[in-house]
């Protein structure tokens, strides 16, 4: 596969005895918003530190338009790592510059992306101040700056969003859909499932060092089914637990979550439940993504590649 | 938008451009300009010190009345016999002449025969004038006796003055000896502090860069040794810079102030003594960013960097008692090839004393033997321990890597 797609190639990883990555492998197409969603040590910063070379995968192979990545190519990454990182000390503009020039930019079209990165971001009172005296959430705009300063082909983001106010997260949508809109592979990891579910073109979820769900949001929820709400006020609560190809998903009170097996009938669903008496609520439901992670998340053994 | 390949950052541009950092960043913080300000003061203070002390010291001004002044040349002769200037004045007025002792515009002021010279001081007469002034008027009585017994007094004088003790040097007396000895010391102090300051600068860089996590971005287009190299260029040159300064200023004021004489040795000192700086920055240089590499606090560098800082102090306080006591002794010269005190010790006593020139390449080559060795050591080190965040990295972990 080409056409400045990122390749990330059945890498694994070992500390010791830990297996922290697993034979990970998942594309990010160019253009695309790639979510990448796991519990705390599940993988996804190694994943992201093995793509930018800071760590040395033990097998497997990250590739970029079709070739493997290499030093040099490396320099045409946008980073943003998880615990994020700044000169305390360095005036925003001059880190921004450094950084740039670090990329292979010219002293001249640093400073002038760096200008324009600073104004874009909404950083223009601050190009002159030391990083460590900015507000956190300004901090985490340099941040973003210092990621985008170079006109990188690729970006790799780790929980971009954490720590943001709501401008700042749309500034933060606003910025990646339209690098993504220029051809740019963008991967990032989010623990906020909703935001990920209304902004990524394709997710992957990452368990245990493995990648247990990978597609768009749509295939996902589609090959997951969808759930049933029922209601009904004087069943007993095991009513629906005998029934074929159903499986209670959460109970609150009178009203079950039903997961339905593909095939099985909710019209029978629906007798059982009159047949305990007066039935209030009875509704399909979607599956979110919070409901899939749950799913890929507690339960072992389920894969969809 | 730009495609892959067509821009890449060669690699020891990388190397200059982290060192341009380090550069800029220290050489325009406050506390470079003012710490290297105060030096030069405390420098400027010393040698307008040392040149009042010397010429108050070195003439006492004499007021002479009466029949004393007839004894002035003779005065001014034996005293410089003895290795004291003299200035000679003559006081017509004894009370004004009272009043001038008092206010120590004389030093002393003498009255009375030759014979029989009396002396008023303040509170008391300087040994080496007291001394010139008995053997005037000792003279004066001997010449008086001989007439008596009627001797020439001058022949007795030639014939004592040819009487002397002979001596034989075995090495030519080097009338620069304490001179050079000050130089030395200067530049084995400087040396020390150069070192020793821009040494933990290098690994308080580091720590910053670990602390702050901006190590993972630089490392995701730097590689480790790049950073490390550059940073350990950056701060060198900044500390060179410094060197030079106060080194070029010390010189200049202390020739000035007349403090020091021997501008030729003295400048020769400074070269060696920049060289030894190169030389002895990066030798330890290395070892600094090792051990700040192994830490992630900026409270924990104390524990790592104390062990490199101990052998540099040793180094100093071992070094300057040794030139104190026998700058060109076996002790000395065999303490100054070991790698890690030549750069300290060797350019001292090439300052103090004269040393073989086998010696000086000796200790040159194997310093740079120990430069490579400690490089290597310490960028394998660097490169393991670097992106390990949190604990501190046992050595055995970050050598085995």
């Amino acid at each position: 596969m080409t056409d400045r797609t990122l390749e990330i190639d059945r890498i694994s990883k070992r500390y010791g005895e830990i297996v922290a990555l697993d034979s990970v492998t998942f594309d990010v197409r160019a253009g695309e918003l790639f979510g990448f969603v796991g519990s705390n040590g599940a993988g996804k910063t190694t994943t992201m530190r093995i793509a930018l070379g800071v760590l040395a995968a033990d097998s497997g192979e990250v590739r970029f338009d079709g070739k493997p990545i290499t030093h040099r190519t490396r320099t045409h990454i946008g980073y943003m790592p998880e615990e994020r990182g700044l000169y305390p000390k360095m005036k925003v503009l001059d880190q921004l510059v450094y950084l740039a020039e670090l990329h292979g930019l010219t002293v001249d079209e640093a400073h002038q992306s760096a200008e324009t990165w600073i104004g874009r971001l909404g950083l223009g009172k601050r190009r002159d101040e030391e990083v460590q005296k900015l507000s956190l959430g300004n901090q985490q705009r340099v941040q973003l700056a210092a990621a985008l300063v170079h006109d990188p082909s690729v970006l790799v983001l780790d929980e971009p969003f954490s720590g943001l106010d709501p401008i700042a997260v749309d500034v933060m949508t606003e910025v990646l859909r339209e690098k993504a809109s220029t051809g740019v592979p963008v991967v990032f990891s989010s623990h906020q499932l909703d935001l990920v579910e209304r902004l990524c073109d394709r997710v992957g979820i990452i368990r245990d060092g493995r990648m247990v769900a990978c597609g768009s949001v749509a295939e996902l929820t589609a090959e997951a089914g969808s759930l049933l709400v029922v209601t009904a006020p004087e069943a007993p609560s095991d009513w629906a637990a005998g029934l074929p190809g159903v499986r209670v998903v959460s109970q609150d009170g009178p009203t079950v979550v039903l997961e339905l097996d593909h095939g099985a009938d909710d019209q029978t669903v629906l007798a059982t439940a009159l047949g305990t008496g007066p039935v209030t609520e009875f509704s399909r439901r979607h599956r979110s993504l919070a409901d899939l992670f749950r799913d890929a998340v507690n339960e072992p053994g389920r894969t969809t590649a | 938008m730009t495609t892959p390949g067509d821009r890449s950052v060669k690699p020891f541009t990388a190397v200059r451009i982290v060192a341009k950092r380090e550069l800029n960043t220290r050489l325009r913080t406050r506390s470079f300009v003012i710490g290297t300000a105060v030096i030069l003061i405390v420098f400027g203070g010393y040698f307008l010190l040392q040149a009042t002390l010397l010429s108050g010291a070195g003439t006492s001004k004499i007021g002479l009345t009466g029949q004393a002044t007839g004894i002035a040349d003779q005065l001014t002769s034996v005293s410089r016999e003895l290795g004291k200037n003299v200035e000679t004045v003559t006081v017509t007025d004894p009370a004004e002449g009272r009043s001038e002792i008092e206010s120590g515009d004389l030093d002393a002021l003498l009255s009375g025969t030759v014979s029989d010279l009396q002396v008023l001081v303040k509170s008391d007469l300087d040994p080496q004038v007291r001394a010139a002034l008995n053997s005037i008027a000792q003279q004066q009585v001997l010449n008086a006796k001989l007439l008596e017994a009627g001797v020439d007094p001058a022949q007795v004088a030639a014939a004592t003055a040819s009487a002397q003790v002979d001596v034989t040097t075995i090495t030519p007396p080097d009338p620069e000896k304490d001179q050079r000895m000050v130089i030395g010391l200067v530049m084995v102090f400087l040396l020390y502090m150069s070192i020793t300051t821009y040494g933990t600068f290098v690994a308080q860089g580091v720590i910053e860069e670990k602390s702050s996590r901006v190590v993972e971005i630089l490392l995701s287009t730097l590689r480790p040794w790049q950073l490390m190299l550059g940073k350990v260029i950056g701060l060198g040159l900044t500390g060179l810079i410094q060197l030079v300064i106060l080194a070029g200023a010390g010189l200049g004021m202390a020739t000035a102030t007349g403090t020091l004489t021997l501008s030729g040795v003295a400048a020769g000192t400074v070269l060696w003594g920049l060289l030894w700086y190169v030389l002895g920055f990066f030798l330890y240089a290395t070892i600094f960013a090792a051990a700040g590499s192994l830490v992630s606090r900026q409270e924990d560098a104390q524990s790592v960097l104390t062990p490199v800082t101990m052998v540099l102090v040793l180094g100093f306080v071992v070094g300057i008692n040794l030139m104190l006591q026998s700058p060109d002794g076996q002790a000395t010269a065999v303490l100054s090839m070991i790698p890690l005190l030549s750069p300290v010790l060797m350019p001292g006593r090439i300052a103090a004393s004269l040393v073989p020139g086998w010696e000086v390449g000796l200790s040159i080559v194997l310093t740079l033997l120990t430069i490579a060795l400690f490089t290597w050591l310490g960028g394998k080190i660097y490169h393991n321990a670097v992106l390990r965040t949190g604990s501190r990295v046992k050595l055995r972990e970050a050598l085995r890597g």
